[in-house]
């Protein structure tokens, strides 16, 4: 529960033309089971269209989930969208096969974390939930 | 009560009554119950020359050869594809010096998608998850100094596989290549793209037909060639369990052998050409079963359901590739001990071909040295550990053989429910297999967090973990991609290049084969993006429904 005592809304979102969606959906479901409200994109979103499923569903939060390498782009995309639209104040994290290095430029950029294969579900809720709460 | 109850209800009560049994899902990952012990009481009215016969006999439980791994031991196929043609045509060289038997490319995304480098949905994604190629000039840098006559090639590509496969033998023929005497593969199977992997761009409908086509054209033209790779790997990386990826491969396999005999094909004159590709998982007898129960239902399939008569016909080759989906991303040296025992189990299973997945591939695309690793440990396993001295060492395990049964019960009972469904493309409309997975994966996803099952690093025996070093991508490789993209579209005949475009819109309206034009496209350097997008014209395009 968020503050006000509404449930947290999240977007899981598949940007570009990866079309490994287990990870988005297991943590999609996994979200919902934990109390939040999921909206789940679907495939080969673009960043425009995150943004903008972002504002009008009016979340709290948005998660990419990339495997595919392409993540450097899509995140800076989304990172950047957001701030233009005034809505900096979503949360912006991710997941999939991101290195290291990647997921650090990205936090220093403003990117929340970045969960890699192996990440529990336990771990993602957890920290939205500590994430949200902490974002004014 | 038999001997094996009997032991069960006394023996063992009592023993765990002393020592209780560990907290442990004594289950497979497939959620089948293991015993504590087998015996023959399991195997009761086992009849091993009816269910195993001998080693490259029907139903081939035992393996497609005779002589296995003592005359030809499996070909070492390195799945691989990074950046541009130039830069993965390096790692291919380096990997034949190495000792690796046979080629495996890994297309990067909008290849896959089929996207020339330079299309605006393609920035970022070139050469990301594999190498690029958008066209016959592509096609040329990647086998630079390859003989295709003496090197055999597996190209991971579907949706675009006619188009894809068209560059490479139009390369191989304008380098004096016979086409008769080229062998490979191309994966060319889009029903497993609908169910678990998501790189389709066509509705189900025409995407099978373009299958068709090749299972047509492909015997009387590159008759060495597999021209399908029906793929059970990407279904259990979407996060099924082994009993689904055996039956919805199966089932894969035999949609497309009814659609081919739907165009009056001859069923022994493609059937030897069908080749299966799964994955080998941490399960180790299951997976085991897993394949050894594949070979016995296709075999069946082939000669009892479908009346095959060339014995080609009844045997399933396969490829394995260890379980990228198994890889952590904690404690990423870990991995290759998991690679090292997979691939253990794909050996053991009998697999014709097999890739061992690298230990940094949770994190990035692996370095050379990483996969030279991958490499290596097959190499421990074929030359170090005896175990491929003789044909399926564990035929006649009471465990093995139940489980291998129990595999087959299962399987059988997912194609009744996909036959009442209507088939394999209207459980797809139906989003049964979606459902299917989608709920597997997530029970199993919350039994790792639960605890009950361990992944050793990520939910039991943590620590920290130095960093690994990763491979990373040449970020001039869109402009290279682009550079000679505009050379192509510059240099060819304009008109020649636009009559064969022509040529494949008219045979997929008229529904005719389209792999001649294919083939003339790539003759006449069309892009792969403007056969796609004639092909989209024709065809429309697919969107999944969105189910959670």
């Amino acid at each position: 529960m968020s503050g006000s005592g509404q449930p947290l809304r999240i977007l899981i979102a598949k940007p570009g033309l990866d079309g490994h969606d287990r990870g988005a959906k297991v943590i999609a479901r996994g979200l919902r089971d934990a109390g939040m409200e999921v909206i789940y994109s679907g495939l080969r979103q673009t960043a425009p269209m995150i943004v903008n499923a972002a504002i009008q569903e009016d979340v709290q939060a948005v998660g990419l989930s990339v495997l595919s390498g392409a993540h450097m782009r899509y995140f800076h995309e989304v990172l950047h969208g957001l701030r233009e639209r005034g809505a900096a104040d979503i949360l912006l994290f991710g997941g999939g096969i991101v290195p290291d290095e990647d997921a650090r430029t990205l936090q220093e950029q403003g990117v929340g974390r970045i969960f890699t294969p192996g990440a529990s579900m336990d771990e993602v809720v957890a920290y939205i939930r500590d994430s949200v709460a902490d974002r004014p | 009560m038999n001997s094996k109850q009997r032991w069960l209800a006394e023996d063992y009560r009592a023993a765990k009554a002393r020592m209780p049994e560990r907290d442990y899902p004594f289950r497979t990952l497939s959620d089948i119950p293991v015993d504590p012990v087998y015996t023959a009481d399991d195997l009761e009215g086992f009849d091993a020359a009816a269910q195993l016969g001998m080693p490259g006999q029907y139903p081939f439980t035992r393996g497609v050869h005779a002589s296995m791994y003592r005359s030809k031991l499996w070909t070492m196929r390195m799945f691989a594809g990074l950046g541009t043609a130039e830069q993965t045509n390096t790692r291919f060289r380096r990997l034949l010096e190495a000792g690796q038997t046979g080629l495996s490319t890994a297309f990067d995304l909008p290849t896959l998608m089929g996207y020339d480098s330079d299309h605006p949905l393609s920035l970022g994604e070139v050469g990301r998850c594999g190498v690029a190629i958008s066209s016959l000039a592509d096609m040329e840098v990647l086998f630079g100094g390859i003989d295709p006559e003496t090197v055999t090639t597996s190209m991971t590509i579907n949706s675009p596989a006619n188009a894809i496969w068209a560059m490479y033998l139009v390369m191989a023929e304008k380098r004096g290549a016979r086409l008769e005497r080229l062998g490979g593969t191309i994966q060319n199977d889009i029903l497993k793209e609908f169910i678990a992997q998501k790189e389709y761009i066509f509705p189900p409908r025409p995407s099978v037909d373009l299958v068709i086509d090749t299972f047509e054209w492909g015997p009387r033209n590159v008759p060495r060639w597999n021209f399908v790779s029906v793929s059970g790997y990407h279904i259990r990386e979407a996060g099924s369990n082994a009993v689904q990826e055996l039956a919805f491969t199966l089932a894969d396999g035999i949609h497309y052998v009814r659609r081919a005999l739907e165009r009056g094909l001859d069923i022994d004159e493609f059937a030897p050409r069908i080749s299966f590709f799964f994955n080998a998982h941490n399960d180790f007898f299951e997976e085991i079963a897993k394949l050894r129960a594949a070979r016995r239902i296709w075999a069946r399939q082939m000669r009892d359901v479908f009346g095959a008569k060339d014995p080609r016909s009844w045997m399933m080759r396969t490829h394995v590739q260890t379980a990228g989906v198994s890889l952590t991303a904690q404690q990423p040296l870990l991995n290759v001990a998991r690679v090292a025992i997979q691939a253990l189990g794909g050996v053991l299973a009998g697999t014709n071909s097999l890739h061992t997945d690298a230990y940094d591939e949770a994190l990035a695309l692996p370095t050379e040295e990483s996969a030279m690793l991958a490499l290596r440990t097959q190499q421990v396993i074929a030359y170090e550990t005896g175990v491929a001295s003789t044909a399926d060492p564990l035929a006649g395990s009471w465990f093995v053989e139940s489980l291998t049964n129990e595999m087959e019960r299962q399987c059988l009972g997912y194609f009744e429910r996909i036959d009442a469904l209507g088939g394999v493309e209207a459980a797809i409309d139906a989003g049964f297999f979606a459902r299917e997975i989608g709920d597997v994966s997530y029970a199993y996803q919350r039994e790792v967090d639960a605890g009950e099952r361990v992944i050793v690093g990520v939910n039991r025996f943590t620590s920290d973990f130095p960093e690994v070093p990763v491979q990373e991508i040449d970020p001039a490789v869109e402009q290279t991609q682009a550079e000679r993209l505009s050379r192509v579209r510059a240099e060819r005949d304009p008109a020649a290049a636009a009559a064969a475009l022509d040529g494949l819109k008219q045979a997929a309206k008229d529904g005719v084969n389209t792999m001649p034009a294919f083939m003339e496209a790539a003759r006449a350097w069309c892009t792969l993006g403007e056969q796609m997008d004639a092909l989209r014209e024709v065809y429309g395009v697919y969107e999944e429904p969105v189910l959670l």
